[in-house]
């Protein structure tokens, strides 16, 4: 427990300075067991309360259980709930047999743009982890991001101790990643020691599959699990050697490095 | 396969730092693969990619997630990689050798409580071996171990070895550094990795992987006296939480908090936390907390809170050690943003004494810049003053870091407080405020009664310059706009409060400016908005407005600077007025002024909303 309580001091750091400096702040929450442990952090951080925006880019192809469990807690836990949608893009008809690369850009990256540049946020709070996969093993607390949304990921500025970067040059943003140091292990310890209300789509409800990352439907496989509850989950993870993002699709190839260096969260 | 051996209790970040080509990255996807710690998916994905560009399949590559790196060979940024191993988890952190991607190392060693440190036993101590040696020193990283790699490359050779741990322990030194360990070994071979090396008998001890077994948490920082640096004042429903992180010692409810620089004081009335049952009611060193007081006073961001018997320091100059890892040069005299826990302030490199060369850590005198990737010895001085501790006895209160433009270009800690010319009033100030004697009217309650916040305007500059008139007319609108306000003339001091002083004295700013500014300092606790002018001291107003800065502390001080002509105003001077004065304008611009600072509230006759959290 002694651990999940320094990274829970560390990330309630981050969200404070983040609160601190960016006058124009939202968070990212995708329903997700990371981005709702992050949730969670803020009501640490603020002492109940969430002084920001929860922004959702909705791609229209998520699992409807997650919809409706987001406007459940937007409602019971009083959130400002900010929901983004490439309208444009979903008119045109775009969908994952178009190319899942394409699809993610257009429906998340771009839809991520577009709520970010219509709301004038400066800094974004994400719930991205160093172990989910290479790309963001690289990333630091606070990313700057240029104009266009992109991330120079060759020319970082320093990070230094408990010191981020919080100020940056008009037109660009920072994206602010306070669980960068959790693993899937610590985010479902965490669940279980804060008892904190998850999805059920992460169980098996006995068909002997559950979702271990949530996606849209079209895109995100459930995995072959007989877990049923979380302590089930705990003692999955510490045994798999499977990668937790196994089950989704845009991972292939060089898919997450081209996403990500434009702006994909 | 199995990752774990028992369930996670602590965890654990170390770094990986060497020389460029030295193996770090080897050594890692070793360590994963000997210890079963690999997802099946990733070493897949790997060979897959090694496979389609026709290349032989390397542990490095593992740790080189992006391919233009992998092409490159050289890691560019730090990864952050996991393993557990007997109930412990390590944050592994890769950190960049090339000497170009030292900011990248930097970044990496920062966040490592423990550090490997690589040298190819092949090419021996190289330059960047040296330079990172030094730097886990200056970034506090006490626990490393040096892993002297690519044995099989010199035959497993004992007189290598120890030729090498002979060299660099004699390096590490001269800045007393020691090491937990050296060990021989060959990462791509797996000896001494995870599995004790069968072709070096001569080599009794740990393996890398022991040797991260036996290095411990920090040392226990909640033994030291108490840190707490104020991170923010919340005020989202009845409480008011001052918040911050324990970076040192520990506190409980009833504590007496002392807070520097502005000498505010009060006790913890509770300790806040949401969804702990029960309410805690002590914290301690690592700690992110809120605390509310037993009495509103006015405290900000960048204070330090800590008992009355172990102060920080307070000055506005201190000695400091720093790496400068901008893309332009750190300049003598150029502004930067200085940055101490929670304290942020404008500061100025007051002198370089000399540049480190990493390389023999000889000492190059008399430059007035320190180019990027370069260690030097310098003073900083601030606009206002900072609480701050050497970094020899508190390590997160005296470190630093500088911005230069948008980004944190330099870091370094602080070895040295310098005395700076108000420390004798500093002091006395300190003294009064601790043993002040309040009413049952706080200040929190005047700012609400009166609608405004105290504060002193100290209109300085020449004679003949209009100060008089403006403070003047300043008063007049001030109370026109229904704000207490008063005019402090320096002329009524003279001849009654002064009257004992000798015409010696008199013509001496020190005495005088204590007493006028003793005097502002009463007034501003009655809630004043006190308006003045240095007509007293003559052309001495910059010494003068120093020492009245000093006393009236933390109530602000909006200081207006007039002249006839362009010239060099005052440091922290607010409003500049130079030429013919348009006296409105000049008025306006004070109460702009004011407002920004959250003295006054923004609409007249409106329910006062401050623009900083009360």
């Amino acid at each position: 427990m002694q651990h999940l309580r320094q990274l829970e001091d560390q990330s309630v750091y981050i969200l404070r300075e983040a609160y601190k400096h960016f006058d124009n702040l939202g968070m990212l929450w995708s329903m997700g067991k990371d981005s709702t442990v992050l949730l969670w952090l803020a009501r640490k951080a603020f002492f109940g309360h969430v002084p920001f925006p929860l922004l959702h880019v909705d791609t229209s192809y998520k699992i409807p259980a997650m919809i409706e469990y987001r406007d459940r807690l937007a409602r019971e836990w009083r959130l400002n709930l900010v929901v983004g949608q490439n309208k444009q893009a979903l008119a045109a008809g775009m969908n994952h047999t178009m190319g899942r690369v394409e699809c993610c850009t257009a429906l998340k990256t771009n839809g991520l743009k577009q709520l970010l540049e219509n709301k004038g946020y400066t800094g974004v709070i994400l719930g991205v982890r160093a172990d989910e996969e290479g790309t963001r093993a690289k990333e630091r607390y606070f990313s700057p991001r240029d104009k266009h949304g992109d991330w120079d990921f060759r020319d970082q500025p320093p990070e230094l101790w408990d010191q981020y970067k919080t100020t940056f040059p008009p037109g660009t943003h920072i994206r602010i990643h306070p669980l960068l140091d959790w693993t899937e292990i610590n985010i479902w310890e965490y669940i279980k020691l804060e008892n904190i209300p998850f999805i059920d789509l992460y169980l098996d409800k006995g068909d002997g599959t559950r979702y271990r990352s949530l996606g849209c439907a079209p895109c995100t496989t459930p995995i072959k699990s007989t877990a049923k509850t979380v302590d089930d989950i705990i003692e999955e993870l510490r045994h798999t050697t499977v990668a937790e993002r196994s089950g989704r699709a845009q991972d292939e190839g060089r898919g997450m490095e081209l996403l990500r260096k434009d702006g994909y969260m | 396969m199995t990752m774990t051996e028992t369930k996670p209790s602590e965890n654990l970040n170390i770094v990986i730092v060497g020389h460029v080509d030295h193996g770090k990255s080897t050594l890692l996807g070793r360590l994963y693969a000997d210890t079963g710690s690999l997802p099946d998916g990733k070493l897949d994905k790997v060979q897959a990619i090694c496979k389609q560009q026709g290349k032989e399949f390397e542990y490095a590559f593992l740790f080189d997630a992006f391919l233009e790196e992998q092409e490159q060979g050289i890691t560019i940024d730090t990864a952050r990689t996991f393993f557990m191993w007997k109930g412990r988890q390590y944050i592994i952190i890769d950190a960049p050798g090339h000497k170009e991607f030292l900011k990248n190392m930097i970044s990496g060693a920062a966040r490592a409580e423990a550090a490997l440190l690589l040298i190819d036993a092949l090419e021996g101590v190289k330059e960047q071996s040296k330079k990172h040696g030094y730097l886990l020193s200056l970034l506090g990283v006490r626990q490393f171990a040096v892993v002297v790699n690519k044995m099989d490359l010199v035959g497993y050779r004992q007189d290598v070895f120890d030729g090498i741990e002979k060299e660099y322990r004699e390096f590490l030194g001269q800045f007393k550094a020691v090491p937990a360990q050296f060990i021989p070994v060959s990462a791509k071979l797996g000896d001494n990795i995870a599995n004790r090396s069968t072709t070096m008998s001569w080599y009794s001890g740990p393996t890398v992987l022991d040797t991260l077994g036996a290095f411990s948490k920090e040392a226990a920082r909640s033994e030291q006296p108490l840190r707490l640096s104020v991170q923010d004042v919340y005020k989202f429903d009845a409480r008011r939480i001052i918040t911050g992180r324990i970076t040192a010692g520990r506190l409980k409810v009833g504590d007496h908090l002392v807070f520097s620089p502005s000498n505010k004081r009060a006790n913890i009335r509770t300790v806040e936390a949401f969804n702990i049952e029960p309410q805690p009611t002590e914290g301690q060193a690592g700690q992110s907390i809120g605390v509310t007081l037993d009495e509103q006073i006015f405290v900000e961001r960048g204070e330090i809170a800590s008992h009355q018997d172990h102060l920080p320091s307070v000055s506005t100059a201190f000695r400091a050690n720093l790496f400068w890892l901008g893309k332009r040069p750190l300049e003598k005299g150029r502004k930067y943003l200085l940055r101490v826990a929670t304290k942020e302030v404008d500061c100025e490199v007051a002198s370089i004494h000399r540049i480190i060369d990493t390389m023999d850590l000889a000492q190059q005198q008399g430059s007035s810049t320190v180019n990027k990737n370069q260690v030097a010895e310098l003073t900083l001085r601030t606009k206002a003053p900072v609480a701050f501790d050497l970094s020899a006895s508190f390590e997160a209160t005296g470190r630093f870091v500088l911005v230069d433009e948008y980004d944190i270009a330099g870091g370094g800690i602080i070895t040295e407080l310098v005395h700076d010319d108000q420390e004798f009033l500093r002091e006395e100030a300190r003294r009064r405020d601790f043993a002040w004697v309040k009413g049952e009217v706080t200040v929190e309650d005047r700012a609400q009664q009166y609608g405004h916040r105290a504060a002193v305007v100290l209109i300085t500059g020449g004679r003949h310059t209009g100060k008089s008139f403006l403070a003047r007319k300043l008063e007049g609108r001030l109370v026109a706009d229904g704000r207490h306000a008063y005019l402090l003339d320096g002329e009524n001091l003279r001849r009654g409060l002064d009257a004992d002083l000798s015409e010696e004295e008199r013509g001496q700013t020190t005495e005088m400016a204590r007493r006028y500014g003793e005097v502002a300092r009463l007034l501003t606790d009655t809630g004043l908005i006190v308006v003045s002018t240095t007509n007293p001291f003559g052309l001495a107003y910059r010494e003068a407005s120093q020492a009245i800065r000093t006393l009236v502390h933390p109530a602000p001080v909006i200081a207006v600077h007039m002249s006839k002509t362009e010239e060099e105003p005052p440091p922290n001077t607010d409003v500049v007025l130079s030429g013919p004065t348009d006296f409105d304008a000049a008025t306006a611009r004070i109460l702009d002024e004011l407002k920004r600072r959250g003295v006054l509230a923004q609409a007249i006759g409106a329910k006062p909303i401050f623009q900083y959290s009360i």
